[in-house]
């Protein structure tokens, strides 16, 4: 700042000739000022020209797709753009990508809210701290790597699993197991539980942290066990803010396509059992047809991630809105 | 606590009868034995089907005992302290795994060859070859990928704190948001679809790059945000007070004052795009040669590179995806180190 402060603007002009500069009182007339406002409110516009043009471009080739496509583009079981005529559908895809995530939502959520009230409340001082940095590292994984794992390591380890669950809950149907390689969208379910886990874990621990000390202490003032503690003031304060981080958890699950990939092995086909392989997901679908696909694959391909991306906006909006809503009332986000 | 609770407490004592402090682990130590030992008897070979009976037992058995000797509440606090514990345990698990399989497996292959050497000439099914091609393309996808981000996402950000008012500030911070929840294989189909179906561009490293900045933007965007919130108005309103245009300003007094917490956003999106698979392998294609220009013609990628091998499926090829998956582990973590050390020692003075 030393050197390259300016001289201030100049004096106001002697002489009584000269009108009051009401310019430079609203401070926008230097061309520095003109041109850096450009440059970053250009930016702004930018941001927002890109999410429109990739509205608008994924709109249009998946377009091209589905005017050619023959049978029913939401309810076809089949997925051959290339063929003659042309059918594809995305129900097989959207019922294995909703599944998976829905499993993953049901394993992870509760583990996560768990591993949260430990570090901030059960874990013994010394320890919270460093597990929550551990945490947020392994938040830090890339999904390759946890493909990779979960193909190599997890995949392996879950036969027992399968036989006993088919032994005691195969007459459920939804359970049954065949002895295939355990290559199903239950594997892929639990693997996306493993990797969105720390992601939920971090947001539901700040929001914990943030819950005030007042609340805590009055109910163990009143001789409230810690458990009741927490069921009376941490979980009432902190439900929206873990409802919010589920939400961004089960977008992360919905889009992840590597370790879906990688884990599963595809089929189009809807299994009324979980544990046999065969299903897939949208975005697993694109990044294992992609090399194959023709111009026409392609298009067909972009048509099912339109349909992936307006599911994850629909899902992250519905997360920013109750955060929002929460900022709102609470007043504890300041 | 709605309706009163048997009284357990012995005459003349005001507390409660408590189990002593070895209690839990004692039950830990004794489920831990039982489970074990029935899943020994019934000749379950699962790792994880011992330890699921051994949690059930521990949780079932600490709320029956303690149940009888302390009195209901207190049970039901000790189960959900038990559940909480089984949880972080349950979870520490696949996570540790994680961490062991990658340095064990990855160890055997790591060295100095395998960072120096391309898989030019070297069949998949065979030992030998490395990542030297992967590395390179990346360092530059992710190189080329900062480099248009930074400036977009820190002006962005500058324009959101400094000068936004209204509709066009709105909008920007809402769509900033949306874009943060982008799948990233979205975000490579777009690029696909504009530059390489209708612009009818090749595939390249630079393809790639496009993608990864549509991923890191609005990242840039939220952590500068926060950090250029963090500068006390203080200091905008002295320089300006001293005449200063506010241009010079932000440039000059704004900028240097959170330049560490924007390096730290930066540095940690740089570590969450260098592990993106998806955009790459739709954009950037792959190569097993050594291709040093990212403008033209398909490159390899790090991560893309763990996914070929995976593929392949020998297990010389599995040997070298636990490598690379090892350097990519480890080059990104000491990012994230490094950033953090930064955000540490660079934290912005708030007067507090």
């Amino acid at each position: 700042m030393d050197t390259t402060t300016q001289k201030p603007a100049a004096p106001p002009a002697p002489g009584p000739a000269a009108p009051p500069d009401t310019r430079t009182a609203r401070g926008v007339t230097r061309p520095g000022d003109r041109i850096f406002l450009g440059l970053s409110r250009g930016s702004g516009i930018f941001v927002l020209v890109l999410m429109a043009a990739i509205a608008a471009f994924l709109t249009y080739r998946a377009s091209l797709a589905i005017s050619k496509d023959e049978a029913n583009f939401f309810t076809t079981f089949e997925w051959n753009p290339s063929g003659s005529p042309p059918e594809f559908g995305i129900a097989v895809l959207a019922f294995g990508t909703v599944v998976s995530s829905v499993i993953a939502m049901v394993i992870a959520v509760p583990v996560a809210v768990a591993i949260a009230l430990f570090i901030t409340h059960y874990a013994p001082r010394r320890l919270g701290g460093p597990i929550g940095y551990v945490i947020d590292l392994l938040a830090a994984v890339p999904s390759i790597v946890y493909g990779l794992w979960g193909a190599l390591v997890l995949v392996p380890h879950l036969d027992g699993l399968y036989g006993w669950l088919d032994d005691y809950l195969g007459w459920t149907g939804i359970l049954e197991w065949n002895d295939g390689a355990p290559r199903s969208l239950f594997t892929v379910g639990i693997l996306l539980a493993v990797m969105i886990l720390p992601i939920i874990t971090n947001v539901s621990r700040e929001v914990f942290r943030q819950v005030p000390r007042m609340h805590e202490e009055a109910a163990l003032a009143l001789g409230a066990t810690r458990w009741e503690v927490i069921r009376m003031s941490v979980l009432p304060f902190g439900r929206s803010g873990v409802i919010s981080a589920s939400m961004l958890g089960l977008g992360r699950a919905l889009g992840e396509t590597m370790a879906v990939a990688m884990v599963l092995s595809p089929s189009f086909t809807i299994n009324a059992s979980l544990l046999d392989p065969g299903g897939g997901t949208f975005a697993q679908n694109i990044a294992s047809k992609f090399n194959e696909a023709t111009e026409m694959g392609r298009d067909a391909l972009i048509a099912s991630g339109l349909v992936l991306f307006v599911i994850t906006l629909l899902v992250n909006g519905a997360a920013r809105l109750i955060i929002a809503r929460r900022k709102e009332y609470s007043g504890a986000n300041a | 606590m709605t309706h009163a609770t048997h009284d357990t407490r012995p005459s003349g004592s005001l507390r409660g009868a408590t189990l002593p402090k070895w209690f839990p682990w004692a039950v830990a130590g004794a489920s831990a034995a039982l489970g074990y030992g029935i899943s020994a008897a019934a000749g379950l070979h699962s790792d994880i089907q011992w330890a699921l009976i051994a949690a059930l037992l521990f949780i079932g058995g600490s709320y029956a005992l303690s149940a009888k000797v302390e009195g209901r509440r207190q049970a039901r606090d000790r189960t959900a302290t038990s559940l909480v514990w089984v949880a972080f345990l349950l979870a520490v698990i696949p996570l540790a795994s994680l961490t062991w399989e990658t340095v064990k497996r990855g160890i055997e292959v790591l060295d100095g060859y395998f960072l120096t050497h391309s898989m030019g000439v070297v069949a998949d099914t065979e030992p030998g070859g490395g990542i030297y091609h992967a590395l390179l393309g990346t360092l530059e996808q992710v190189g080329l990928a900062t480099a248009i981000s930074v400036p977009v996402g820190v002006l962005t950000a500058i324009y959101l704190v400094e000068y936004g008012r209204g509709r066009l500030a709105k909008a920007v911070t809402f769509f900033v948001d949306v874009m943060t929840g982008i799948p990233s294989i979205v975000a490579g189909l777009f690029v696909l679809s504009l530059w390489i179906l209708i612009l009818g561009m090749g595939y390249s490293g630079f393809a790639g790059a496009m993608a990864l900045s549509i991923l890191m933007i609005p990242v840039v965007v939220r952590s500068t945000e926060e950090m250029l919130k963090l500068v006390p108005n203080e200091l905008r309103e002295a320089s300006l007070a001293l005449g200063v245009p506010k241009w010079r300003t932000i440039l000059k007094v704004v900028l240097p004052t959170s330049v560490g917490g924007i390096t730290t956003g930066v540095m940690l999106a740089i570590a969450r795009i260098t592990g993106e698979t998806a955009p790459v392998l739709l954009l950037v294609w792959g190569t097993n040669f050594i291709n040093a220009n990212p403008f033209q013609d398909p490159q390899a990628s790090l991560p893309m590179y763990i996914y070929l091998q995976y593929t392949n499926g020998s297990e010389a090829a599995y040997d070298r995806a636990w490598a690379a998956a090892l350097t990519l582990i480890a080059f990104i973590m000491i990012l994230n180190l490094v950033a953090r050390g930064i955000a540490r020692w660079k934290a912005p003075k708030t007067g507090r």
